[in-house]
């Protein structure tokens, strides 16, 4: 059964299934160094964020202004020059090189990926943090004032919680755009789900398989993110949807008319 | 200090030749493909709003594959895939010996269409936010679709389309970067070229990120323009 199987596919497949299938824990594997290097990137980026995005919030002009150059020079250019930036470039200073960080950090590529990929998305999460911030209803702060609540403690029971839970849905993406971003690492050498794939098409001289194969993977892995969220978001924004939303049908607007 | 940043400066203008050659392939990728997404992002708004279940299908299974696989997968598969199949095809009816795909045209195809699938979303949603009296009353004073779609539909399209169609823009530009992995002399290629040769990778690579900046900053400029233009007579709320 199983080699009847084998051989149909060999015969009739316009792409090798069995070939991918033989590599298929190296795939396994890729997509590992994948969610690592994006989940890492999205932890030490999103710690960074928290501390930039009350100083962007903020009115300290001596604060924001570095922060805000930090985050318009990493929003405002490719993730690939900046990780090439930090792989190729840094290695052009002798003092850079003669630190004790060079050997085990800055000269390996899964650091270099992990050091650009988390400022990157340090930068978008600072400025998405600072929006929902400053968004805050002025009637909950008035309340925590009449209350008592000190700066620091206002900040931290009041803002900050309100805040996280609003950035939810454009966090979900900057999640997506970091798994999408984290290809970059493909280029340098890294055996990430695209080099994984790259590997396979140049050992075995094919245009599809790997890229078709990593493809899949990477919807698959967007899918479950994007489904995560959506449940994650029923649970912490439930207070803002309103209340008979759930019993209601949606009404049908202009989706019925063709244009 | 001072001493090797003028180096630097002389390093660059050396190679500015490369650099602007660069730039202007980046400049005309980025336009061209983000014509076709545009072209894609109107019609897959129009199949995703149209009673035609099979249209609706075929723009969601759209949408949902270009934005849910990450660029330079896609470009690399329509680069090196497509290259193939052309053959196959040729090979099969005959018709030619061998094509070959430009690293410009799979560029601009393929960012072309995965930002179409964004700008779907982007106009889809801004279309949805006009009243539907308003088309109502369109129809009632006897207009056309395509009356309606010029007169009513389209400016106020383009001023609710416009932030997300801005940020949708800004990231494609940045997307053009990754060409460069397929071989494409564009800005980066050819800086990292110039770096390598010159041993100053860092120099160039920063020259290659100021140049996406003055990019990224001259298109902002433009946008905030535009919305200005269309948002003529719109009272703003004040937190806005």
């Amino acid at each position: 059964m199983g080699e009847a199987i084998v051989q149909f596919l060999e015969t009739w497949s316009p792409i090798d299934i069995v070939l991918i299938a033989q590599n298929f824990d190296r795939f396994l594997l890729g997509a590992w160094v994948t969610l690592k290097l994006t989940v890492l990137s999205l932890v030490i980026g999103g710690i960074m964020a928290i501390p930039l995005a009350i100083i962007r919030a903020g009115s300290n002009p001596l604060l924001n202004a570095p922060v805000w150059a930090f985050t318009y020079l990493f929003r405002g250019t490719p993730l690939l020059v900046q990780t090439y930036l930090i792989y190729y470039g840094l290695g052009q200073f002798d003092w850079v090189r003669e630190t004790v960080l060079w050997q085990p950090v800055l000269s390996q590529a899964w650091y270099c990926a992990l050091i650009a990929f988390s400022l990157n998305t340090a930068a978008y999460t600072t400025e998405l943090l600072r929006g929902s911030i400053v968004t805050t209803s002025k009637g909950e702060i008035e309340a925590a004032k009449a209350c008592g609540f000190g700066k620091w403690m206002r900040l931290r029971r009041i803002v900050l919680p309100s805040a996280f839970r609003r950035a939810l849905p454009a966090y979900s993406n900057e999640v997506i755009f970091m798994l999408h971003g984290s290809v970059v690492a493909s280029t340098i050498t890294i055996q990430d789900l695209l080099g994984v794939g790259r590997w396979l098409n140049g050992r075995y001289y094919l245009a599809y398989e790997g890229f078709i194969t990593a493809a899949v993977l990477y919807l698959i892995i967007v899918l479950l993110i994007s489904k995560g969220f959506r449940l994650w978001e029923k649970h912490w924004l439930a207070h803002l949807y309103p209340q008979d939303a759930v019993k209601a049908k949606p009404k049908k607007g202009l989706a019925s008319f063709r244009i | 200090m001072r001493i090797a940043a003028s180096a630097d400066m002389d390093l660059i203008i050396e190679y500015q030749g490369q650099l602007m050659a660069g730039t202007w392939v980046t400049i005309r990728l980025a336009l061209l493909s983000l014509l076709l997404a545009v072209m894609f992002g109107l019609l897959g708004a129009w199949a995703k709003l149209s009673k035609n279940i099979v249209a609706q299908k075929t723009a969601a299974g759209y949408t949902t594959v270009v934005r849910g696989v990450p660029d330079l997968v896609l470009i690399l598969l329509v680069f090196f895939g497509g290259q193939e199949l052309a053959n196959q095809i040729g090979a099969l009816t005959g018709l030619w010996d061998y094509a070959e795909i430009s690293q410009f045209a799979a560029g601009v195809g393929t960012i072309g269409v995965v930002f179409g699938g964004y700008m779907t979303e982007t106009f889809r949603g801004a279309i949805l936010a006009i009243p539907r009296g308003q088309i109502e009353a369109g129809i009632a004073c006897g207009m056309t679709r395509l009356t309606i779609f010029r007169r009513i539909i389209w400016p106020q399209m383009v001023r609710y389309a416009l932030p997300g169609f801005s940020n949708n823009w800004l990231v494609q530009i940045k997307s053009t970067a990754l060409v460069s992995v397929i071989g494409l002399q564009d800005v980066v290629y050819n800086g990292f070229v110039a770096g390598r040769s010159t041993r100053q990778l860092f120099t160039f690579m920063f020259a290659v990120l100021m140049i996406y900046l003055v990019l990224t900053a001259v298109s902002d400029a433009g946008l905030r323009w535009l919305d200005k233009k269309y948002s003529k007579g719109i009272v703003r709320s004040e937190d806005g």
